[in-house]
């Protein structure tokens, strides 16, 4: 019998874009990437090596502590509103009701918008000067203030919402599947032991949907961490810098400010956040039961 | 006790409306407007002339509906110096779409067939850094890619920004189709096998018949993907290949002068109406796209 | 302890009717089955009874209650299902307390009962465990418990051995058939295994659609079954059917097969005179003829055998019997030759006879 590595031969050929992507693609730029953070490059890449001189320029620049606080106020308001949102929708669209698909169709099309579209709608539709405001005056609420988009302190509240409308629709389709699949006579089972909806709901259904949620959840997390269209888009940064955003400091840093070294040490930092968090959950769900060997 | 059986009615429990199900329904209802209201802004928006717009009743239905903002969107609004309208970028978008959807998907679902079935050495280790690449934030990989592109001249041009929804959409291809083909009995595999099918035999004449579901579901990840995407077409496709998603976004938030907001409405829904229109028409293969990514196999 | 009796009761599932005006009465601590195949209205029946199925029509009654519009949790039942239905991230402790603890029976009242009910099915060393850290078996045993410590007066099983393999089955068969002799409670089991229900009904109600065939003893079912279907739908392998008519030879009843042969049929009890020329099926049980003739009263049907199929302590034998298929049981010791032509010798009083068109028993 031919060695194991050449009985597969052609399985490696076939393979080997995907591993010429990672190599140079993915474990390649990273290390560039790294690498930089370390040098004072500018517009240009250099190999001048300043140790962690960017990385305490970075933390000491306030532009770059704003995206950082806006990055947790909108993950943590983004992620818990559309759990929350997307759980209830999954749970109210699961009782037998009519139009069931209908409604299904109507809470999920968002989810295929782009950010920019997202953005552009709600921009509008909240426009302080002529959005929803300025129609409710205009409807005899005098005292109708809703300007949050040019506020400041709230304009990173809009983004939170824009994103869950957009997203919600998803938690709620996974969801939706992990209740269809829970066994009925558990149902059954329950109300034979006369416990009341709304615990078998918070003591059994929740606990049975767990992988569902932290799937929903990752997902969800990853579309924090890339947020960058839809702040673009929204309120492109301000009023001020007041909703920048880490992705979009980096890009402006890349590209706009000629800041190579920041700007790479400020990924290096968004990426070491994401492996932590990442880790446990990936182990978990794709190394633990892989398939008997053939 | 027997007297009582008398008075107890023997029919069907009567049925009645109760508030928790009109409860249900309020707030399903509910629910649904603050989907749809974005939606029937957006539309009214666009068909109403600005004076209208000035009044400032969001919600009103057009007093003269026109369709001048649409024909402006699409042929002469302004980004920045250029007035040719959202088409240039539509037609930009067209040309990157299909491609990267069909390179993406031809080299995941070779990638996740070799992975699922042979699993020659080295395949773990390669699936498990693809699956971290599907989470890391782009930003750590793209000066980088930018400067390896412009190596081969491949950066500011549609090749390079083509390359570059391959490379980033192999994760997700490679997931959904090794997912699918782990569904697919070993033994089919291994009967294949023993009847003399090769690497490429196999794949082409057994699995890829087999595979049509998943490749609808990955076309519709993709065509909406990398339609809506707005990061890798800004940095890599060049101000002449801009796809509509840029280009909209300048004609919005970089336009000088009074903003023109049903023009800006009516480019919106243009951006919008491809991955719209594949929604609607895929229905539950969309759903079935997100659980497919989601759900581990 | 109560009887249940159901009175009149119709379910209908939109147009269609699932429960056709069904009356039974169970007394007292015992022991029903209900057998059929899939889609008869068995389970439909439990799930009606429990609670968890709006009726049509008719009552419910358990003990001296009205319980057709209860809610199931005050109807005094427990239940036991296929797929266990245990609460996942529950330990076996808290699955069978989560009933009690929801009605607010005091803490030290969960904790006698819960050790009580895992004493009597054994599963003590399992309390603290979760399901999924259990056999099948296991799982089986702590639905039990949970529908145990509920104290209840009426235990409704439905199909709860059907997820076990063999071994398990019999295992557990035999531990529900001890826990009915050690409580003594009334049981409603639902199973489309005929052997389940023979070994463990008081009496068996037979079910096809939507109807009870007939409601007897196991012993009455298999040697007295009211109709072709019964018949047919209990015994292993299924009873041999022959067909052709009555005739009066004489002034004596006998079976005339389609070649002309007739064959006596003195010592059949039949349920009303026998008319003579009526279209009729014969039904003989394998294990009731005998190839060879060793006693008065027996009669014999020719049979054309085929194979012989050894099951160890016994074999049977496969053949047919003129357009039908037969088969005998013989003991595992004797040896038949095949292919052979023979007489089967069956007793009368032991065979059933149907009529042709209805199905019913003459």
């Amino acid at each position: 019998m031919k060695p194991r590595f050449l009985r597969f031969w052609m399985a490696q050929l076939a393979l080997a874009p995907a591993w010429l992507i990672v190599i140079f693609a993915y474990i390649g730029t990273i290390i560039w990437t790294i690498q930089i953070s370390f040098t004072n490059s500018k517009v240009f890449p250099v190999s001048n090596y300043v140790g962690f001189t960017q990385y305490s320029r970075l933390f000491a620049s306030e532009r770059w502590i704003i995206s950082v606080q806006n990055l947790a106020i909108f993950g943590v308001l983004f992620i818990a509103g559309c759990l929350v949102l997307g759980f209830l929708l999954a749970v109210f669209l699961d009782q037998k009701i009519r139009a069931e698909s209908v409604f299904r169709t109507i809470f999920l099309y968002p989810y295929a918008l782009s950010f920019i579209v997202t953005g552009l709608v709600w921009q509008w539709t909240l426009n302080p000067t002529l959005g929803v405001q300025q129609t409710m005056r205009n409807w005899g609420w005098e005292s109708f203030t809703f300007d949050w988009l040019s506020r400041g302190d709230r304009a990173i509240y809009v983004i939170a919402l824009a994103g869950m409308w957009q997203a919600s629709g998803l938690v709620m389709a996974i969801l939706l599947a992990g209740l269809r699949g829970v066994d009925g006579e558990l149902w059954k089972a329950a109300k034979v032991d006369g416990i009341p909806t709304w615990r078998v709901y918070v003591h059994i259904v929740i606990p049975i949907l767990a992988p569902m949620f932290a799937t929903a959840t990752v997902l969800l997390a990853t579309a924090v961490v890339k947020v960058y269209d839809l702040v673009v888009a929204l309120t492109n940064g301000g009023p001020g810098i007041s909703t920048e955003v880490p992705a979009k400091f980096v890009i402006e840093y890349l590209f706009q400010r000629q800041n190579l070294g920041l700007a790479t040490a400020a990924s290096t930092v968004m990426l070491i956040t994401v492996l932590c968090v990442l880790a446990p959950w990936l182990y978990v769900q794709y190394f633990r039961t892989p398939r008997s060997a053939s | 006790m027997s007297s009582t059986a008398i008075t107890e009615p023997s029919g069907p429990r009567p049925k009645h409306l109760t508030v928790g199900r009109i409860g249900l329904y309020a707030f399903l209802v509910i629910a649904a407007l603050f989907f749809l209201i974005p939606l029937y802004v957006m539309i009214v928006t666009s068909l109403k002339p600005m004076d209208e717009i000035r009044l400032g009743n969001l919600f009103a239905l057009p007093m003269a509906p026109s369709l001048d903002a649409w024909f402006k969107a699409w042929s002469s609004a302004c980004t920045g110096l250029n007035c040719n309208g959202i088409h240039v970028g539509m037609l930009n978008s067209i040309k990157i779409l299909v491609p990267s959807v069909i390179l993406s998907i031809s080299v995941g679902a070779v990638t996740g067939y070799a992975l699922s079935f042979w699993r020659p050495k080295g395949a773990n280790i390669l699936f498990g850094v693809l699956l971290l690449g599907a989470f890391i934030p782009y930003q750590v990989f793209l000066y980088p890619l930018v400067r390896m592109l412009s190596m081969v001249s491949l950066y500011n041009s549609i090749p390079g920004v083509v390359f570059v929804h391959a490379i980033f959409g192999l994760p997700l291809m490679t997931l959904l189709f090794r997912n699918f083909y782990a569904g697919i009995p070993i033994d089919l595999f291994k009967a294949a096998r023993v009847d003399g099918g090769g690497f490429w035999a196999i794949f082409l004449q057994l699995m890829l018949p087999l595979s049509t579901p998943i490749i609808v579901v990955a076309a519709i990840l993709q065509i909406t993907g990398i339609w809506n995407d707005f990061l890798f077409g800004l940095i890599f496709a060049g101000r002449e290949n801009f796809p509509m998603t840029v280009q909209l976004n300048n004609v919005v938030n970089s336009s000088f002068g009074e903003k023109e907001y049903n023009v800006n409405m009516a480019a919106t829904i243009l951006t919008a109406i491809v991955p719209l229109v594949v929604y609607f028409v895929s229905g539950r293969w969309f759903v079935r796209g997100i659980a497919a990514g989601a759900v581990k196999g | 302890m109560a009887n249940v009796s159901i009175r009149d009761l119709e379910i209908d599932f939109g147009n269609l009717r699932v429960l056709k005006t069904l009356n039974l009465d169970i007394a007292e601590g015992e022991f029903i089955v209900l057998l059929g195949p899939s889609g008869c209205g068995k389970s439909t029946l439990l799930n009606a009874v429990a609670g968890l199925l709006d009726v049509s029509a008719g009552q419910i009654w358990i003990g001296d209650k009205n319980v057709t519009w209860e809610e199931p949790k005050d109807r005094g039942i427990g239940m036991v299902f296929q797929s266990y239905a245990l609460y996942p991230r529950m330990t076996v402790a808290g699955n069978m307390s989560f009933g009690l603890k929801m009605a607010k029976t005091p803490k030290e009242e969960i904790e006698k009962r819960v050790a009580k009910a895992a004493k009597i099915l054994q599963i003590e060393p399992l309390l603290g465990r979760r399901p999924s850290e259990l056999s099948g078996g296991q799982r089986q045993r702590v639905a039990i418990g949970r529908a145990l410590v509920r104290d209840v007066e009426v235990f409704l099983f439905d199909e709860p051995l059907s997820n076990l393999d063999a071994k398990l089955r019999t295992e557990l068969r035999v531990e529900i058939k001890r826990l009915h002799h050690e409580l003594g409670s009334t049981m409603i089991y639902v199973t489309h295994d005929q052997i389940e229900a023979l070994t463990l009904a008081d009496r068996i109600a037979v079910m096809n659609g939507g109807v009870i065939q007939q409601l007897a003893s196991p012993k009455e079912i298999y040697r007295r079954p009211v109709n072709r279907f019964v018949a047919g739908f209990v015994g292993s392998p299924s009873m041999n059917f022959v067909d052709g008519k009555i005739a009066i030879v004489d002034g004596q009843p006998r079976f005339a097969l389609p070649n002309g042969k007739t064959v006596d049929l003195t010592g059949y009890a039949f349920e009303a005179p026998p008319q003579d020329g009526r279209a009729a099926v014969l039904g003989i049980r394998p294990e009731q003829v005998e190839v060879v003739d060793n006693a008065e009263g027996f009669s014999a049907i020719p049979v054309d055998l085929t194979l012989v199929e050894p099951m160890g302590a016994d074999s049977l034998v496969w053949g047919r019997a003129g357009n039908s298929q037969f088969s005998i049981r013989i003991d595992g010791d004797d040896h038949i030759d095949t292919p052979a032509s023979i007489d089967a010798f069956f007793s009368p009083n032991h065979a059933s006879i149907f009529d042709a068109a209805t199905g019913a028993r003459l």
